[in-house]
């Protein structure tokens, strides 16, 4: 009693602890996908109902047709004139052409309010922008295609309509709110959102008819 | 003489302490479990994604569906556009089906929310697309993405 026996507890071997969890990591890091799937979001049209609902009755001057043929060449028709893009770099604008990304900023603003492209009507988005005068509810842009066009030409109009809008957003963000896009609230990027919304029409050809050309 | 062999016995290397290094692995898995999701289907159809620079990520996952749409994996089944869904080939009018099932899956609320993710071959011919694009249509599923990487044209 006088000396009391230190009581050893035995040490727990943890070294295999590592081995195991590696091997579980190596497990998922073999078992899993990293990359996050991106794409381009679309919202579609509802399914028609009848036909009536077929016919889309739009002004000439609000009207931009987007039309990527089977050889992938690439027509732009608006009022204000025609543009023709032999292939995609063209198109963005490495052939010195004036890129359909402008031709479509340009279509969306109407910033001299010229006749032939789309009718600029006041809106109110709010304080601090109050009203400005937008194509918000008057610009279609028509992206039609061919049976053979190839999907890799149809993402690349696609992409440089997006990237159209999303330019335009930018500006305006900077504009009334001087900072970028991706910095403002959720609610501000609403109000820019608003001002331009992607009024792309995607409907198919035989379902498509001009409304100015009756 | 002696006085080396006597510091050469006191010296003595200090062992590492690797205790903390399982923690440290386990830390290191369940990043790579939360980050990660499990690789759900395997795919029967290849296909090259087309790039774009504009993209965005789809938020929830859980309410994306994904249409793959490429040439087949096994050669002797031709080189023609063939469709994926659930891991075996389907044709246009399976979609509807496909997509009212998944439907079923997500919950009432989250319904309106879903998303297709159309994954197809950049070689795809826009026929293909356009009737995947009436298929959806039919089935009410609005909500589209077109997949791509993300990288310049």
């Amino acid at each position: 009693m006088a000396e009391k026996k230190k009581r050893k507890v035995p040490n727990l071997n943890s070294s295999s602890m590592a081995d195991v969890s590696f091997l579980l990591l190596t497990f998922f890091l073999m078992t899993s996908s990293m990359d996050t799937d991106s794409g381009l979001a679309r919202q579609l049209p509802p399914p028609p109902q009848s036909e009536e609902q077929l016919k889309m009755d739009i002004q000439r001057r609000n009207l931009m047709v987007v039309l990527v043929n089977y050889q992938n060449q690439i027509m732009v028709r608006t009022q204000a004139g025609d543009e023709w893009y032999n292939n995609i770099a063209e198109m963005e604008g490495r052939g010195g052409k004036v890129p359909l990304k402008e031709k479509v900023k340009e279509f969306v603003l109407n910033p001299n309010n010229r006749p032939d492209l789309p009718e600029l009507i006041e809106k109110d988005f709010g304080p601090p922008i109050g009203k400005v005068l937008v194509t918000a509810d008057s610009h279609v842009i028509s992206l039609q295609n061919d049976a053979t066009t190839s999907y890799k030409a149809y993402i690349a109009v696609q992409n440089e309509l997006v990237k159209a809008y999303n330019e335009l957003r930018e500006e305006a963000a900077r504009k009334y709110f001087g900072k970028s896009y991706k910095e403002l609230l959720p609610e501000q990027q609403e109000q820019i959102k608003n001002m331009y919304p992607q009024r792309i029409s995607e409907a198919e050809p035989k379902d498509y008819k001009l409304g100015g050309e009756k | 003489m002696g006085k080396f062999s006597k510091s050469a016995d006191t010296r003595s290397v200090p062992e590492l302490n690797t205790a903390s290094m399982p923690d440290l692995v386990f830390a290191i898995l369940f990043f790579f479990m939360v980050t990660v999701s499990m690789r759900s289907e395997t795919l029967i159809v290849k296909h090259t994604l087309p790039t774009a620079s504009e993209v965005q990520k789809l938020e929830r996952k859980s309410l994306v569906t994904y249409i793959n749409i490429g040439i087949p994996l096994d050669p002797r089944l031709g080189t023609g556009t063939r469709m994926q869904l659930n891991d075996k080939f389907a044709e246009i009018t399976d979609i509807q089906e496909y997509i009212a099932q998944e439907r079923e899956k997500l919950s009432e609320a989250d319904r309106q929310f879903m998303t297709v993710s159309i994954k197809a071959d950049e070689n795809t011919k826009m026929k293909y697309i356009s009737d995947v694009k009436q298929a959806l249509r039919k089935a009410y599923a609005l909500k589209i993405s077109y997949s791509a990487r993300k990288g310049e044209n």
